[in-house]
């Protein structure tokens, strides 16, 4: 029942909701990305990531340091801090954890299949994957050759299973199925984690279907914009959008037959919370879309911060760390290039 | 009594009074542990995960648990007090009405007790988890929140002086 979580939540809950409280305490604040963007080389940066709780990964990183090896080294923080979490959750807060990672998953699989068939080399793909998405047998994903396969060997023991029924067919693999592939797994996802969500009851599913339905719409929008002027037909675009949000089920109507981007934002526009973004870019532009969404998703995720005994704490988390990790990736790849001028194009502030 | 007509009245009516009075005592002691524990389990787990990160915190945060156990002291001085009042009356005068408000007072004593301090254990509790996550991320949030949690604790007391007031005219009749 809404609104009585605090007499019981505590029991298993507790202790992980003050720890994860903790962890979002080290996120970096705007004075730190100031520092970070006045930096001059990789050098300096490492030198103030170790003032932050990233120090004890960085400090044992031999120079020349790689920006991929300042994202790598932050992400394993992140590993570090999502097992911590894991390994001392119970039911129900276990499996809502794993969730969090199932799209990580999608996104190694299409990484490794999508790399197969450009015939990349299988160590080197699994190197490049999300270590949050990892699973035993990701390997074998290399032998398949089309998607009932892949289903059958592989993905038929790991937790994306039921996401699949959608989208086994015997069509071989190319370029356009494994991106239609990727959003049909990922559209499962979302409404399979949006049932749990409401399972769950209280105000875990009232802040997680406000957070769900931003990422259900924004990959609705993403989706159209992406398959403009593609051989993706109506009806093909219309199958991936998912059956909740905001958009569902008129937005929806109108995104399938929008055929640019302007067509795209008077759709938007009609729909208050996404009229703002629209607002702040001009005409025909779409390369800030992309910042102002994750900015938009960022203030959302910060206010799940703002009620007590529910689950959305640790969704947020994990994700307001992958923006950070994004933000450091930035200012990395614009230090070691030498374009300090675009670095505020892409950071996000979260405090 | 045969040929006496049976009612809910009447067989409430002959219940002992010495068995309201009891299950009265039980009451206050019970529950209002149970609030207390309750309040001290929600604000303990959040306290210590809360202090991993900020260390600082632990012994300021231990006034949250105190008041939820001041909670219980409540709960065990009633009960005492209450047991006090406990008299036997001779057993021709057990179902006279001095003697059922006797036997009813105390357990309504015991019931108001219990619950003001079950609901007040469970109030500071809560208060003090919250207390304990701001306190980690500003220290300048703790004595603000302190004061709530006061205000909160005030609520057992009034449970306390209500029961006390009640117990005091529980007079079973006198012998002979």
């Amino acid at each position: 029942m809404y609104g009585f979580e605090a007499l019981t939540f505590n029991v298993h809950g507790g202790y992980l909701e003050a720890i994860v409280r903790g962890y979002r305490s080290g996120l970096l604040t705007a004075a730190d990305y100031n520092n970070l963007c006045q930096c001059e080389s990789l050098e300096d940066i490492k030198m103030h990531l170790s003032a932050t709780e990233y120090g004890p990964y960085l400090q044992n990183e031999p120079s020349p340091l790689h920006t991929t090896t300042i994202v790598e080294k932050c992400t394993l923080k992140l590993v570090d801090e999502y097992k911590q979490m894991l390994c001392q959750a119970t039911e129900p807060l276990s499996t809502f954890l794993e969730y969090i990672t199932y799209g990580h998953m999608i996104d190694n699989v299409v990484l490794i299949v999508t790399g197969t068939l450009h015939e990349r080399d299988v160590q080197e793909l699994l190197e490049k994957c999300h270590p949050l998405g990892m699973f035993d047998s990701i390997a074998t994903l290399a032998v398949a050759q089309n998607m009932r396969e892949l289903y059958r060997l592989v993905l038929v023991d790991t937790p994306l299973a039921p996401y699949f029924s959608e989208c086994i067919t015997s069509e071989d693999l190319d370029d356009m199925n494994i991106e239609i592939m990727r959003n049909t797994l990922y559209k499962a996802y979302l409404q399979d984690f949006y049932r749990f969500c409401q399972k769950l009851g209280g105000a875990t599913s009232e802040i997680m279907s406000d957070i769900l339905a931003f990422e259900a719409d924004r990959r609705a929008v993403n989706i159209t914009i992406n398959s403009i002027g593609t051989e993706l037909t109506r009806d093909d675009r219309r199958k991936l959008y998912s059956n909740f949000g905001l958009l569902y089920p008129y937005g929806h109507e109108e995104l399938a037959i929008s055929e640019d981007i302007d067509q795209v934002r008077g759709v938007m526009e009609k729909y208050p919370p996404y009229q703002s973004i629209f607002s702040k870019l001009s005409y025909g532009e779409s390369q800030m879309l992309d910042k102002a969404f994750y900015e938009e998703e960022v203030k959302r995720l910060c206010l799940a911060f703002e009620q007590q005994f529910h689950y959305g704490v640790f969704f947020a988390y994990m994700r307001l760390r992958e923006q950070e990790i994004r933000n450091l990736m930035w200012i990395s790849e614009c230090v070691a290039q030498n374009q300090k001028s675009r670095v505020h194009d892409s950071v996000v502030f979260i405090f | 009594m045969v040929g006496s007509s049976s009612s809910w009245s009447t067989a409430l009516v002959k219940i002992s009074p010495y068995t309201f009075a009891s299950i009265g005592i039980a009451i206050s002691i019970g529950v209002s542990v149970l609030g207390a524990a309750w309040g001290i389990y929600i604000t303990g787990s959040s306290l210590i995960g809360a202090a991993i990160k900020a260390p600082r915190i632990t012994s300021k945060n231990l006034i949250s648990v105190i008041f939820c156990e001041a909670v219980a002291i409540y709960g065990v001085i009633v009960a005492i007090i209450l047991q006090t009042k406990l008299e036997s009356v001779p057993s021709s005068r057990i179902y006279d009405p001095e003697s059922l408000r006797a036997g009813y007072a105390i357990f309504a004593s015991g019931i108001i007790v219990g619950f003001a301090n079950l609901v007040c254990g469970l109030c500071v509790g809560i208060i003090g988890s919250s207390c304990a996550l701001s306190d980690a991320q500003n220290s300048s949030l703790f004595v603000k929140i302190l004061v709530i949690e006061i205000f909160g604790s005030a609520l057992g007391l009034f449970g306390v002086i209500v029961g006390i007031i009640m117990s005091a005219q529980a007079t079973w009749p006198s012998k002979g």
